[in-house]
């Protein structure tokens, strides 16, 4: 499976032979990749002629969408890249997704066709862009013979190629068979940033209609002839296995037809969810739990607290930390507990699988379609192009679709090829097998330890990180673990932009049963937390107005400058507040882009909390959609907030003690802030990551507005751990 | 064999008694608009309406369901439905989508019984529907714009 990533230096790979071959059939416009890009390897089992754009008769544009949807709109924004420069009309313009094949549909930051790491956009920008312009060249050039004119006197815009010295006009539709005569050159002309029309603007998203009348499918909503629904009964212990079981009873359930083993635990098979998962509460299991975690979360965090006594592995050294606090006449320490945390997505894991005339089909929201794919055909002994993935909407993800075994996908094709009997199966997972299945934000301890100089400017600081590898075991090991560090470990800490004189991190990397997943932002959900906090306590040292002490800290970092400018020329930073309130201020870096927040919260007369307001400054590169990262930094909030407020994964001799929402309550509409949201004008040409990035100072902006409110600092989250209540 | 009135038509069900209409709608009607979020009355995902008010699906059985009216997202075709339903668009409130069926059934039903609803109204109304995406800014947003469009 490691060989299966290979990561590119280059982050876009320059053309340097022709890139795209143009072909038509039936009156349709196809735009793929010369062979020669797609290194002579067969191509795995389409049903598409085009590899990115197809461009109808009826000038209907198909955009290809290599990434998945999982609502962070990447549907709509790479489909705004190819109509920005082919000149597209907004309203001709569909999108579907690409099937599984690593050699047309990589993701080029990993060698690996997949979503994550807030990469979509930035990775195919200017793929996309090439392929749009390929489009438009061709249509530029097949209407200069039909209209006997210049290609120079001719632009493309709205789906039609325009001569505006005579006023003619030929539509799209009306030149695809031209076009597709027409041979692209090697370096393509991209459109000119002045004369982008799309880029920058609101335009409606492509989902939005589907998914208001209940037609957009999901895989949950998935239906073959002949379908069977399966639940699987896993070890309720992280580390348990199968030792026996007695089907009997649930056999007897009505609806259920069958029960089976599996290598994840016993699968019910039945004619609808329902009786499928009362047949697995009639199920006598004996769980073999002599190698689990039989633990509870107390014991596990002191193991961690007491590991975080000692120094880890080297991260980075500069200066000498440890002398300057020994000599300093007073020290910031703080010690950070964070717990396990579920993605819960609206719309938990499943995945039908059909294996049939030496084939598997897969539906499923798929977010690692190579892992996916070689792993379905690992199980089913099938070549790779024989395995086909259906991509559909994903209901959320958050991190939880993407894994390094294909997981849930890998259940269902297991389940469908012990059957044996091309029977279609869809496996569902409970919101229960949810929050108890693992694949959590590992348990992270931080100790630190720093003092400020004579000008109140951080001069030393001590750093121990105490965690679960995520990546070791994963393709991404190779690439990213590192002398023993895993990246995703030490991210946001490692490589702070914060000038400190005297900086010593180090990281221990603990072993755990209980298996551990990037969630949203990853490693940067609990760096973030403490850089941000810390810093906020070195600005009180120092006598500092918080967000003064961070533009004088990182002025020589132009994002971050703009960003904390605009917060603080945007937001009501430094005006008089009333009683019981307070105002928190953080920025923070991950996935190329730089978000800062500043909250606003009140206390009650009862002493409850609310959080009122946010602004939030973001430089995401360039915006090609605003409306859609306006959205997804008002997720990232909500996000981020409901995890510091509330959430955690607790575990009883082993056992997690939560178990749906009622117990693992995210933010409901009532406790919804306002989120005001600037996107800062970029320095940065190209587009950089969203769906992520606004998650990391959520949770220290607020909580540094909670420590000017209540003079308490907050160590240990979530925050009900320090007995706050929230309105 | 039971037998239900949905979305205006009777139609008849081969499952157990006590299976919830979630799965009767989704499974055996193939009715998918109505979702699964948590199956315990906490998400509000399989919100459907039973006789006009807003129902958790996942909590009525089909043994219950004798002599009501239910309908689903896919029978909805009121001003008050088709008003949520444009002023969702206009805003582009959905993300994921998963949880926004049972958003704009709730919308709906707190539309038709409160045509002005304030910011509280709003969140009373919709505080049992879950939205991972925190989508509840512009669903507010969205809520008072299709108040607006019933005025006009």
């Amino acid at each position: 499976m490691k060989n299966l990533f290979a990561p590119k230096n280059s982050a876009q790979p320059q053309p340097t032979r022709r890139q795209f071959i143009l072909s038509a059939a039936a009156g349709v416009l196809t735009v793929s990749l010369a062979p020669s890009i797609v290194s002579g390897a067969a191509k795995a089992a389409s049903p598409y002629a085009a590899d990115f754009l197809e461009v109808a008769a009826d000038g209907t544009i198909t955009v290809i969408a290599k990434h998945f949807e999982m609502g962070q709109g990447t549907t709509t924004g790479l489909a705004t890249i190819v109509a920005e420069e082919l000149g597209a009309d907004w309203n001709n313009v569909m999108v579907r997704w690409a099937p599984a094949d690593v050699k047309r549909y990589q993701n080029i930051f990993w060698g690996a066709q997949g979503t994550g790491g807030s990469s979509a956009m930035a990775n195919s920008y200017m793929q996309l862009r090439q392929a749009g312009a390929a489009a438009r060249y061709a249509f530029l050039e097949a209407a200069s013979k039909r209209l006997g004119a210049s290609s120079a006197e001719l632009v493309a815009e709205d789906s039609m190629v325009k001569h505006k010295p005579s006023g003619k006009s030929i539509s799209f539709g009306d030149l695809t068979t031209d076009a597709a005569g027409v041979k692209v050159p090697e370096q393509l002309p991209l459109k000119d940033s002045k004369s982008f029309k799309l880029f920058g603007k609101h335009i409606a998203r492509q989902d939005s209609d589907a998914k208001t009348d209940g037609s957009a499918i999901f895989a949950q909503d998935v239906k073959l002839p002949g379908m069977l629904k399966a639940v699987i009964a896993r070890s309720p212990y992280f580390g348990g296995t199968l030792k026996s079981f007695d089907a009997t009873e649930a056999l007897k359930v009505q609806g259920v037809v069958k029960v089976i083993e599996t290598s994840r635990g016993v699968a019910v098979l039945a004619k609808d969810t329902w009786a499928a998962m009362q047949g697995r509460e009639m199920l006598d299991i004996q769980w073999n739990t002599s190698g689990a975690e039989l633990r509870s979360s107390p014991e596990i965090m002191d193991a961690y607290l007491k590991v975080a006594e000692t120094k880890g592995t080297k991260v980075r050294q500069e200066g000498n930390a440890a002398t300057k606090l020994a000599e300093a006449n007073d020290r910031i320490e703080a010690t950070y507990q964070f717990p396990f945390l579920a993605h819960a997505p609206m719309e938990a894991l499943n995945a039908v699988a059909h294996i049939h005339d030496g084939m598997c089909e897969i539906w499923a929201g798929s977010q690692f379609p190579t892992i996916e794919q070689a792993t379905a055909a690992a199980i089913t002994g099938l070549p790779l192009e024989k395995v086909e993935i259906h991509t559909v909407y994903a209901g959320g993800s958050f991190g939880r679709r993407a894994t390094p075994n294909a997981d849930y996908i890998a259940e269902a094709v297991e389940i469908a090829h012990r059957l044996g009997d091309s029977t279609p199966v869809h496996l569902v997972w409970s919101r229960e097998d949810d929050i108890r299945g693992g694949r959590y934000r590992p348990v992270a301890v931080h100790k630190v330890s720093a003092s400020v100089g004579a000008d109140g400017m951080p001069e030393a600081w001590e750093h121990t990180i105490v965690t679960q590898s995520i990546l070791k075991g994963t393709p991404f090991e190779p690439v990213l673990v590192k002398d023993g560090i895993d990246s995703t470990s030490v991210e946001g800490v490692g490589d702070t932009p914060y000038p400190i004189p005297n900086l010593d991190v180090s990281l221990h990397s603990i072993e755990s049963k209980v298996p551990g997943l990037w969630w949203r932002s990853v490693g940067h959900t609990h760096t973030g937390y403490v850089m941000e906090t810390m810093i906020d306590a070195c600005a009180k040292k120092a006598g500092v107005d918080a967000l003064d002490y961070r533009i004088k800290l990182l002025k020589g970092h132009k994002r971050h400058s703009d960003v904390l400018a605009e917060l603080k020329a945007k937001s009501r930073w430094g005006k008089p507040l009333g009683k019981n309130k307070a105002r928190g201020v953080a920025v923070h870096e991950s996935f190329g882009t730089v978000v800062g927040h500043v909250v606003e919260i009140s206390r009650d007369s009862d002493g409850y909390i609310s959080i009122d307001h946010v602004t939030s400054a973001v430089d995401c590169g360039l915006a090609v959609n605003p409306d859609v990262i306006e959205a997804q930094v008002q997720s990232s909030v909500v996000y981020g907030l409901s995890a510091v407020m509330q959430l955690q994964i607790t575990l009883d001799e082993g056992l997690v003690e939560q178990d749906n929402f009622p117990s693992y309550e995210p933010m409901r509409i009532s406790q919804m802030p306002e989120v005001e949201v600037h996107i800062v004008k970029s320095s940065v040409p190209t587009p950089t990551g969203i769906g992520e990035p606004g998650v990391p100072p959520i949770g220290p902006a607020f909580v540094n507005a909670l420590t000017n409110l209540t003079g308490e600092t907050y160590t240990k989250l979530p925050l009900a751990e320090h007995g706050v209540d929230f309105a | 064999m039971a037998s239900i009135k949905l979305n205006g038509q009777r139609v008849s069900v081969d499952a157990a008694p006590d299976t919830p209409l979630l799965w009767v709608i989704r499974d055996h009607l193939n009715l998918t608009g109505t979702k699964f979020g948590c199956g315990v009355a906490s998400c509000g995902a399989c919100t459907i309406l039973v006789d006009g008010e807003p129902m958790r699906s996942c909590q009525f059985r089909l043994e219950d369901a004798e002599g009501v009216e239910i309908s689903t997202i896919e029978g909805q075709e009121d001003s008050a439905f088709k008003n949520v339903q444009a002023a969702w668009r206009e805003l582009d409130v959905v993300q994921c989508g998963y949880c926004q069926s049972g958003q704009v059934m709730a919308a709906a039903a707190l539309i038709r019984s409160n045509p002005k609803p304030t910011d509280e109204d709003i969140d009373e109304a919709l505080n049992g529907n879950l939205c991972r995406c925190g989508t509840y800014q512009r669903i507010r947003a969205a809520v008072h714009l299709a108040a607006e469009k019933m005025e006009a």
